[in-house]
């Protein structure tokens, strides 16, 4: 840290803005592809006119929701490439097991619709395992990068809890989005699961929170050792406070003419905001815990400008564009014609 | 050990990039071609032309997902397996790999979700603007990955310090020596492959005793399509093989089976090159063939191998896959011509023809893919030419852990391509029984049942 404290200008804020662009690409990818990933996971076994509901109502987005993904983890090669091959060394078969989960959703989707009706339920339960598949490996990997690549018991144990919190989450917001694109029972019976997943997800979030500091003193201290404390803690502070709004809502569902069918999912887009602030809060300015800081591991300044030239213009047009396509699909989700 | 992390990661990477491949080689045309099907209805209002959008336009979403899970695992590759590489190059292959995600991902997923379920909710000429985004975010999406290939091929515009490759000119690195003859010689190789896809396709909806208009349509499109853009790519890859006799002389001598420099070389049209004695058995000649066509002149000078010792290519899978493209290329230029002579004089297809084409469904894929392989092949031992050698980049990751994650690629690989083989031609048939004329009745119904079932 004192050899790069000592950098100014361009070296110094290149890579700060680009963990700033990787940590955005990550954070929309979790609540974006989180969704649809949720919805894999939730895809119940009893109804075939559920299971189409629900693929419909993810069909125009899954594509570019999961693009976040490609460009976060782009980010992290073209601007962190060290940070980039420590990091996939240490997670090669999580890696695996996660590509090989999103390649089978992503073409089960595909493929249910165009095979013989009775190869459907098939690909519609290697559209479930694909997503958990993903989902659990994801968080796997969270874990293990917050454990900073510990090869422990306790490491592993850690990373199994996030994997399932991880997954518990995703199909929160999954259910959440269920509530407000879906009606009639469908819409009832996603609000029954997110109850449920919404209390997996917080006891996970707040175990998390709880082990991690005491496996981990660098994290401990960051967060108690700092006079900042008063301020961090309102992060726990409003996450209980949306779960709470959240279940409230759900425990009351139906409401009178739909009302308030956004509430869950932005407040859960808020919570997932919050544990990527604490996140981020806990390992800035390193890129690998512990190991590797953003100015050690950035590639070559006249690299990051020229991206970055492109960035300035494209990823406006991306968020517009991104804001078009949810608009043009606004409202219920409706059946799924190729017209 | 059996075999070394080296070669499961070779193996990996060739698997994986081959099976990605195969996919973009059809869905960056097909999209123009669904793109053309649009403006021909928006120009006649002719229904036929959007029942063959219609048709195609599942295809395309079926080849483009297979397409996308597909290239995310490509992307993994380079941290998982091949560390050296974004240590030694990342300042140039990251920006070039990120514009790639910029202008092109992007574009091409949002508008697809618009392109595909869209047209009830926006308007007809948004809906043929979206089908142009997706077209033009698939082309750039080549673009930028053709100039990183390319690059590595040829190239230009950086300089090294300490071991890093450092960007000098950015318009030199992307349009260096090789980029603008691989780039025209892959987007004609992807409308060659999408052209036959449509005419094969096409040939077994007809075949199967369907006798609506669309697909007679879609095959004498394709036809025409193919008649033009066949013989064009063999003036584009002659164009391309001297581009590379002169940047990389390694390589022709490999795919020709120059063992030693002569003036006039012959063409060997086959023989069995063998490494140990240096020449090749069993050969078929043509005399001063290679000059002539290498150097245009008869007497001209073509490198052999012996001028690159210990660095030049293996030359068996050179030799052959160069034969093999070649001999791909030359067959569809005359059933090309033949068809769209038929066409031309018969207004239709003989049945001899339509299995012709049937059979010939997939013969884009086999030319790509043996043109893929004598060009990456023909880059070793280097992955970046005279900077990087491929040994050198690799990953210190146990081989197991290698094995592990290639066996289940493989498999998974085996199980998408034959279910995607069999859900076009499973697409066919739904298709050939829409709307039999016999059953006009229950045409709404029909029409309901196959094409309206959800995603």
């Amino acid at each position: 840290m004192t050899a790069t404290t000592l950098l100014t200008g361009e070296a110094y804020w290149l890579p700060v803005i680009f963990i700033g662009l990787m940590g955005l690409a990550f954070f929309l990818y979790a609540i974006l592809d989180g969704y649809d990933l949720g919805v894999g996971i939730l895809l119940p076994k009893d109804s075939d006119a559920h299971r189409d509901m629900m693929i419909a109502s993810i069909g125009p987005f899954w594509d570019a929701n999961e693009t976040w993904l490609v460009l976060g983890a782009g980010i992290l090669l073209i601007a962190f490439p060290q940070a980039h091959s420590l990091v996939l060394y240490n997670l090669y078969l999580p890696v695996a097991a996660m590509l090989i989960g999103l390649i089978l959703r992503g073409v089960s989707f595909d493929f249910r619709a165009k095979t013989p009706e009775d190869h459907k339920a098939v690909w519609d339960n290697t559209f479930k395992a694909g997503s958990i598949i993903a989902a659990l490996s994801q968080g796997y990997m969270l874990g293990s990068y917050v454990m900073g690549f510990e090869q422990s018991v306790a490491a592993y144990l850690f990373s199994a809890l996030s994997a399932i919190c991880v997954t518990a989450g995703y199909s929160f917001i999954g259910a959440a989005w269920l509530v407000l694109k879906s009606e009639g029972e469908l819409q009832i019976r996603a609000a029954r699961w997110a109850r449920v997943c919404g209390w997996l997800t917080a006891l996970g979030i707040t175990s998390v929170s709880i082990v991690n500091p005491l496996i981990s003193s660098a994290i401990f201290d960051k967060w108690f050792g700092s006079p900042m404390v008063i301020l961090l803690l309102l992060i726990p502070v409003f996450c209980a406070a949306l779960f709470f709004i959240v279940d409230r809502y759900l425990a009351h569902f139906p409401h009178d003419k739909d009302f308030g069918a956004w509430i869950p999912i932005v407040c859960i887009a808020m919570i997932f905001l919050l544990c990527f602030v604490g996140l981020a809060y806990s390992f800035f300015p390193y890129v690998v815990p512990n190991t590797l800081d953003i100015w050690e591991s950035a590639s070559a300044p006249e690299s990051l400008k020229f991206i970055l030239y492109g960035v300035v213009i494209v990823l406006p047009t991306i968020i517009g564009y991104t804001i078009y396509s949810y608009s043009v699909f606004s409202g219920k989700a409706t059946q799924l014609k190729y017209y | 050990m059996l075999m070394d992390t080296l070669i499961l990661s070779r193996i990996q990477f060739a698997a994986n990039i081959s099976f990605h491949i195969l996919f973009p080689t059809i869905t960056i045309a097909l999209c123009w071609f669904l793109l053309f099907f649009k403006i021909q209805y928006n120009r006649t209002n002719d229904e036929v032309w959007m029942r063959v959008y219609r048709f195609w336009v599942k295809i395309f979403a079926l080849t483009f997902a297979l397409g996308v899970v597909s290239g995310i695992t490509m992307s993994f590759q380079f941290g998982t397996n091949w560390p050296g590489y974004m240590k030694t190059v990342g300042n140039i292959a990251g920006p070039l790999l990120g514009y790639e995600v910029l202008t092109a991902f992007f574009l091409e997923a949002t508008f697809l979700g618009i392109m595909l379920f869209g047209i009830d909710r926006v308007s007809n000429r948004v809906h043929t603007l979206a089908t142009f985004l997706v077209a033009f975010g698939t082309s750039m999406s080549a673009f930028w990955i053709i100039a990183l290939n390319s690059w590595m091929q040829t190239p230009a515009g950086f300089e090294m310090r300490d071991g890093v490759a450092h960007p000098v000119d950015w318009l030199e690195i992307i349009f260096n020596p090789s980029m603008p003859y691989r780039l025209a010689h892959m987007l004609t190789a992807s409308g060659i492959t999408a052209g036959f896809l449509i005419a094969g396709i096409s040939a077994y909806r007809i075949l199967k005793e369907d006798h609506k208009p669309a697909p007679r349509r879609a095959l004498k499109a394709a036809v025409f399509a193919l008649a033009f853009l066949v013989p064009t790519q063999v003036l584009i890859g002659d164009i391309h093989g001297l581009n590379t006799l002169h940047h990389q002389p390694a390589k022709i001598a490999a795919m020709e089976s120059v063992w030693h420099t002569e003036k006039g070389a012959p063409l060997i049209l086959f023989a069995i090159p063998d490494e140990k004695t240096q020449s090749n058995l069993y050969s078929i000649e043509i005399p001063r063939g290679a000059s002539l066509i290498l150097g245009h002149d008869l007497n001209a000078e073509i490198k052999g191998l012996n001028e690159f010792p210990n660095a030049h290519p293996p030359v068996k899978p050179l030799f052959y896959g160069f034969r093999i493209m070649v001999g791909m290329g030359m067959l569809m230029l005359l059933v090309s011509w033949i068809a769209a002579w038929q066409f031309l004089r018969k207004k239709d297809l003989s049945p001899l023809m339509l299995k012709v084409f049937l059979v010939m469904t997939f013969s884009g894929w086999v030319a790509t893919l043996a043109g893929w392989y004598v060009t990456e092949i023909g880059r070793q031992p280097y992955l970046v030419t005279g900077i990087l050698k491929t040994a050198d980049a690799v990953t210190q990751i146990p081989s197991h852990n290698v094995g592990t994650s290639l066996t289940l690629y493989l498999l998974l690989y085996a199980f998408l391509l034959t279910a995607y083989i069999r859900t076009l031609f499973v697409m066919a048939r739904k298709a050939v029984l829409v709307d039999r004329p016999e059953n006009m009745k229950s045409l709404q119904e029909k029409i309901h049942d196959a094409e309206d079932a959800p995603l």
